[in-house]
């Protein structure tokens, strides 16, 4: 047998709340994190992840005591993302109980940081968050996208990868926000082409609607992890039916 | 009150170790210390460890090293993942490392491929060689929570064993020692039922 494939929920979470917008829009409250994080917890969830979506100076605390309170309840891996821009914050995250912490922005914007958190924390908790949109003048062709979607780069999703995973990155959480929110299924294009250019694990994220979706992220997409927010929220599934759907299809899941 | 000392050289995820012993204990005292004096008036040890393993051995400074040796050589102790590897003989990690050598094997990097990705991240199944008290009550092939880029493929004092692309040591069992390459305070009920197993180990 070999590693197991990961099924992650993702708690979006906004000055102490879990919330789950479309394309990051419309933005409806889904409750109390720690609460969702020990139920997922129990239904066999294997690992957990949280964005502060805010991540305002203000807000700040707030995140590290949510942090905390789920760390100390819940044990299985707690990686967090948002905000992450200095080394301070991600020592921070992981007194306060983190175990990866997810930089997205502040990789793009300062490459050599990525370097520098691997070096001082280890690859093995250093997640680069990665954002990527359609590129409009070029089929099967991806750019990094930053400030939530709301900024191109115009720098390419495939060499961008292969730069972060010599610096050092641990793991790749890779969001289309071309199909986050839409429930329309990852783009597993995009999946395969990054996963089967480097050697770490890519998660893939965004637009899952059903439970073949997470499926397919595996098989088509070549993931060791699938990524969802809303299916699991609003116990439209469980993380339960999820694994069982994924054993039925030949996957090698954790019960 | 049995006192358990969870050792703090400056790395090590001990803030998430502790919180799981804790949640699995009944009387006993879970302490993070860096204090010699209380570690050797402590019961049991952990010994974590997270990172780079040359940065390990150099946090881990004469004095506190010293003792520490001396005091895993005669109570329950339990290593886990950087802190197993340091109790190894050697690692290649970080152009060539010397460990404690408490316990027998040399840790070497895994290799990747397209299917093997490396770090070896996520949840992977803990085969038994031998029977050990720590894994009571936890199903053989259990699945645990591994984070690593390094391993070790072979040992004298092997307990378990773990594929990923090639076989390597899971857990080791020596006298007193137990160490696991995996984190149980990541591994939800099977790890949390080898912490209280470690509780209530006596030799």
């Amino acid at each position: 047998m070999s590693v197991a494939k990961r099924i992650i929920p993702c708690l979006d979470v906004d000055k102490g709340r879990v919330v789950k917008g479309v394309n990051f829009l419309n933005i409806r409250d889904a409750g109390d994190p720690v609460e969702i994080a020990k139920r997922y917890d129990t239904e066999g969830a294997d690992e957990i992840t949280m964005l502060d979506i805010t991540a305002s100076h203000e807000t700040r605390d707030t995140t590290y005591k949510t942090v905390e309170s789920i760390a100390s309840q819940v044990f299985i891996p707690l990686t967090v993302g948002g905000g992450v821009r200095k080394i301070e914050d991600i020592k921070k995250l992981l007194r306060s109980g983190a175990d990866k912490v997810s930089i997205n922005t502040s990789a793009v914007e300062n490459p050599s940081f990525v370097k520098e958190a691997a070096d001082k924390f280890g690859s093995q908790c250093i997640v680069v968050a990665v954002d990527a949109k359609a590129k409009t003048d070029k089929e099967n062709s991806w750019e990094v996208v930053t400030y939530g979607g709301r900024n191109r780069t115009g720098i390419d999703v495939l060499e961008w990868t292969e730069k972060v995973v010599q610096y050092g990155a641990g793991e790749i959480l890779l969001t289309s926000m071309d199909r986050d929110g839409t429930k329309e299924g990852f783009d597993n294009n995009l999946v395969s082409k990054v996963s089967s250019g480097i050697s770490i694990p890519v998660i893939a994220s965004g637009g899952v609607g059903n439970l073949d979706h997470l499926i397919d992220g595996v098989k088509i997409g070549g993931a060791e992890a699938v990524l969802a927010a809303s299916i699991f929220h609003f116990s439209e599934f469980s993380i339960k039916e999820a694994k069982e759907a994924m054993k039925a299809s030949g996957i090698t899941v954790r019960f | 009150m049995t006192q358990i000392a969870v050792i703090d050289y400056g790395m090590g995820n001990l803030h998430s170790v502790s919180k799981a012993l804790e949640a699995v204990s009944q009387k006993e005292n879970i302490v993070i210390t860096s204090d010699q004096e209380v570690i050797k008036t402590s019961d049991k040890l952990v010994f974590p460890g997270v990172g780079a393993i040359k940065d390990c051995m150099e946090a881990f400074s004469n004095d506190l090293k010293e003792t520490v040796l001396e005091e895993v050589k005669k109570k329950p102790t339990l290593a886990i993942c950087v802190g197993m590897q340091m109790l190894l003989e050697s690692s290649e990690e970080n152009g060539g490392v010397e460990g404690l050598g408490l316990l027998n094997g040399k840790v070497c990097k895994i290799q990747s491929n397209q299917d093997i990705k490396v770090p070896h991240m996520g949840w992977n199944q803990v085969n038994y060689l031998k029977e050990h008290f720590l894994l009571k009550d936890i199903i053989d092939s259990s699945y645990f929570y591994f984070v690593h880029s390094y391993c070790c493929p072979s040992s004298k004092d092997a307990l378990t064993e773990t594929i990923h692309g090639e076989k390597f040591v899971s857990s080791f069992a020596k006298d007193n020692i137990f160490a696991v390459q995996f984190h149980p305070e990541k591994s939800q009920s099977a790890g949390l039922q080898l912490y209280k197993n470690f509780l209530n180990w006596s030799i």
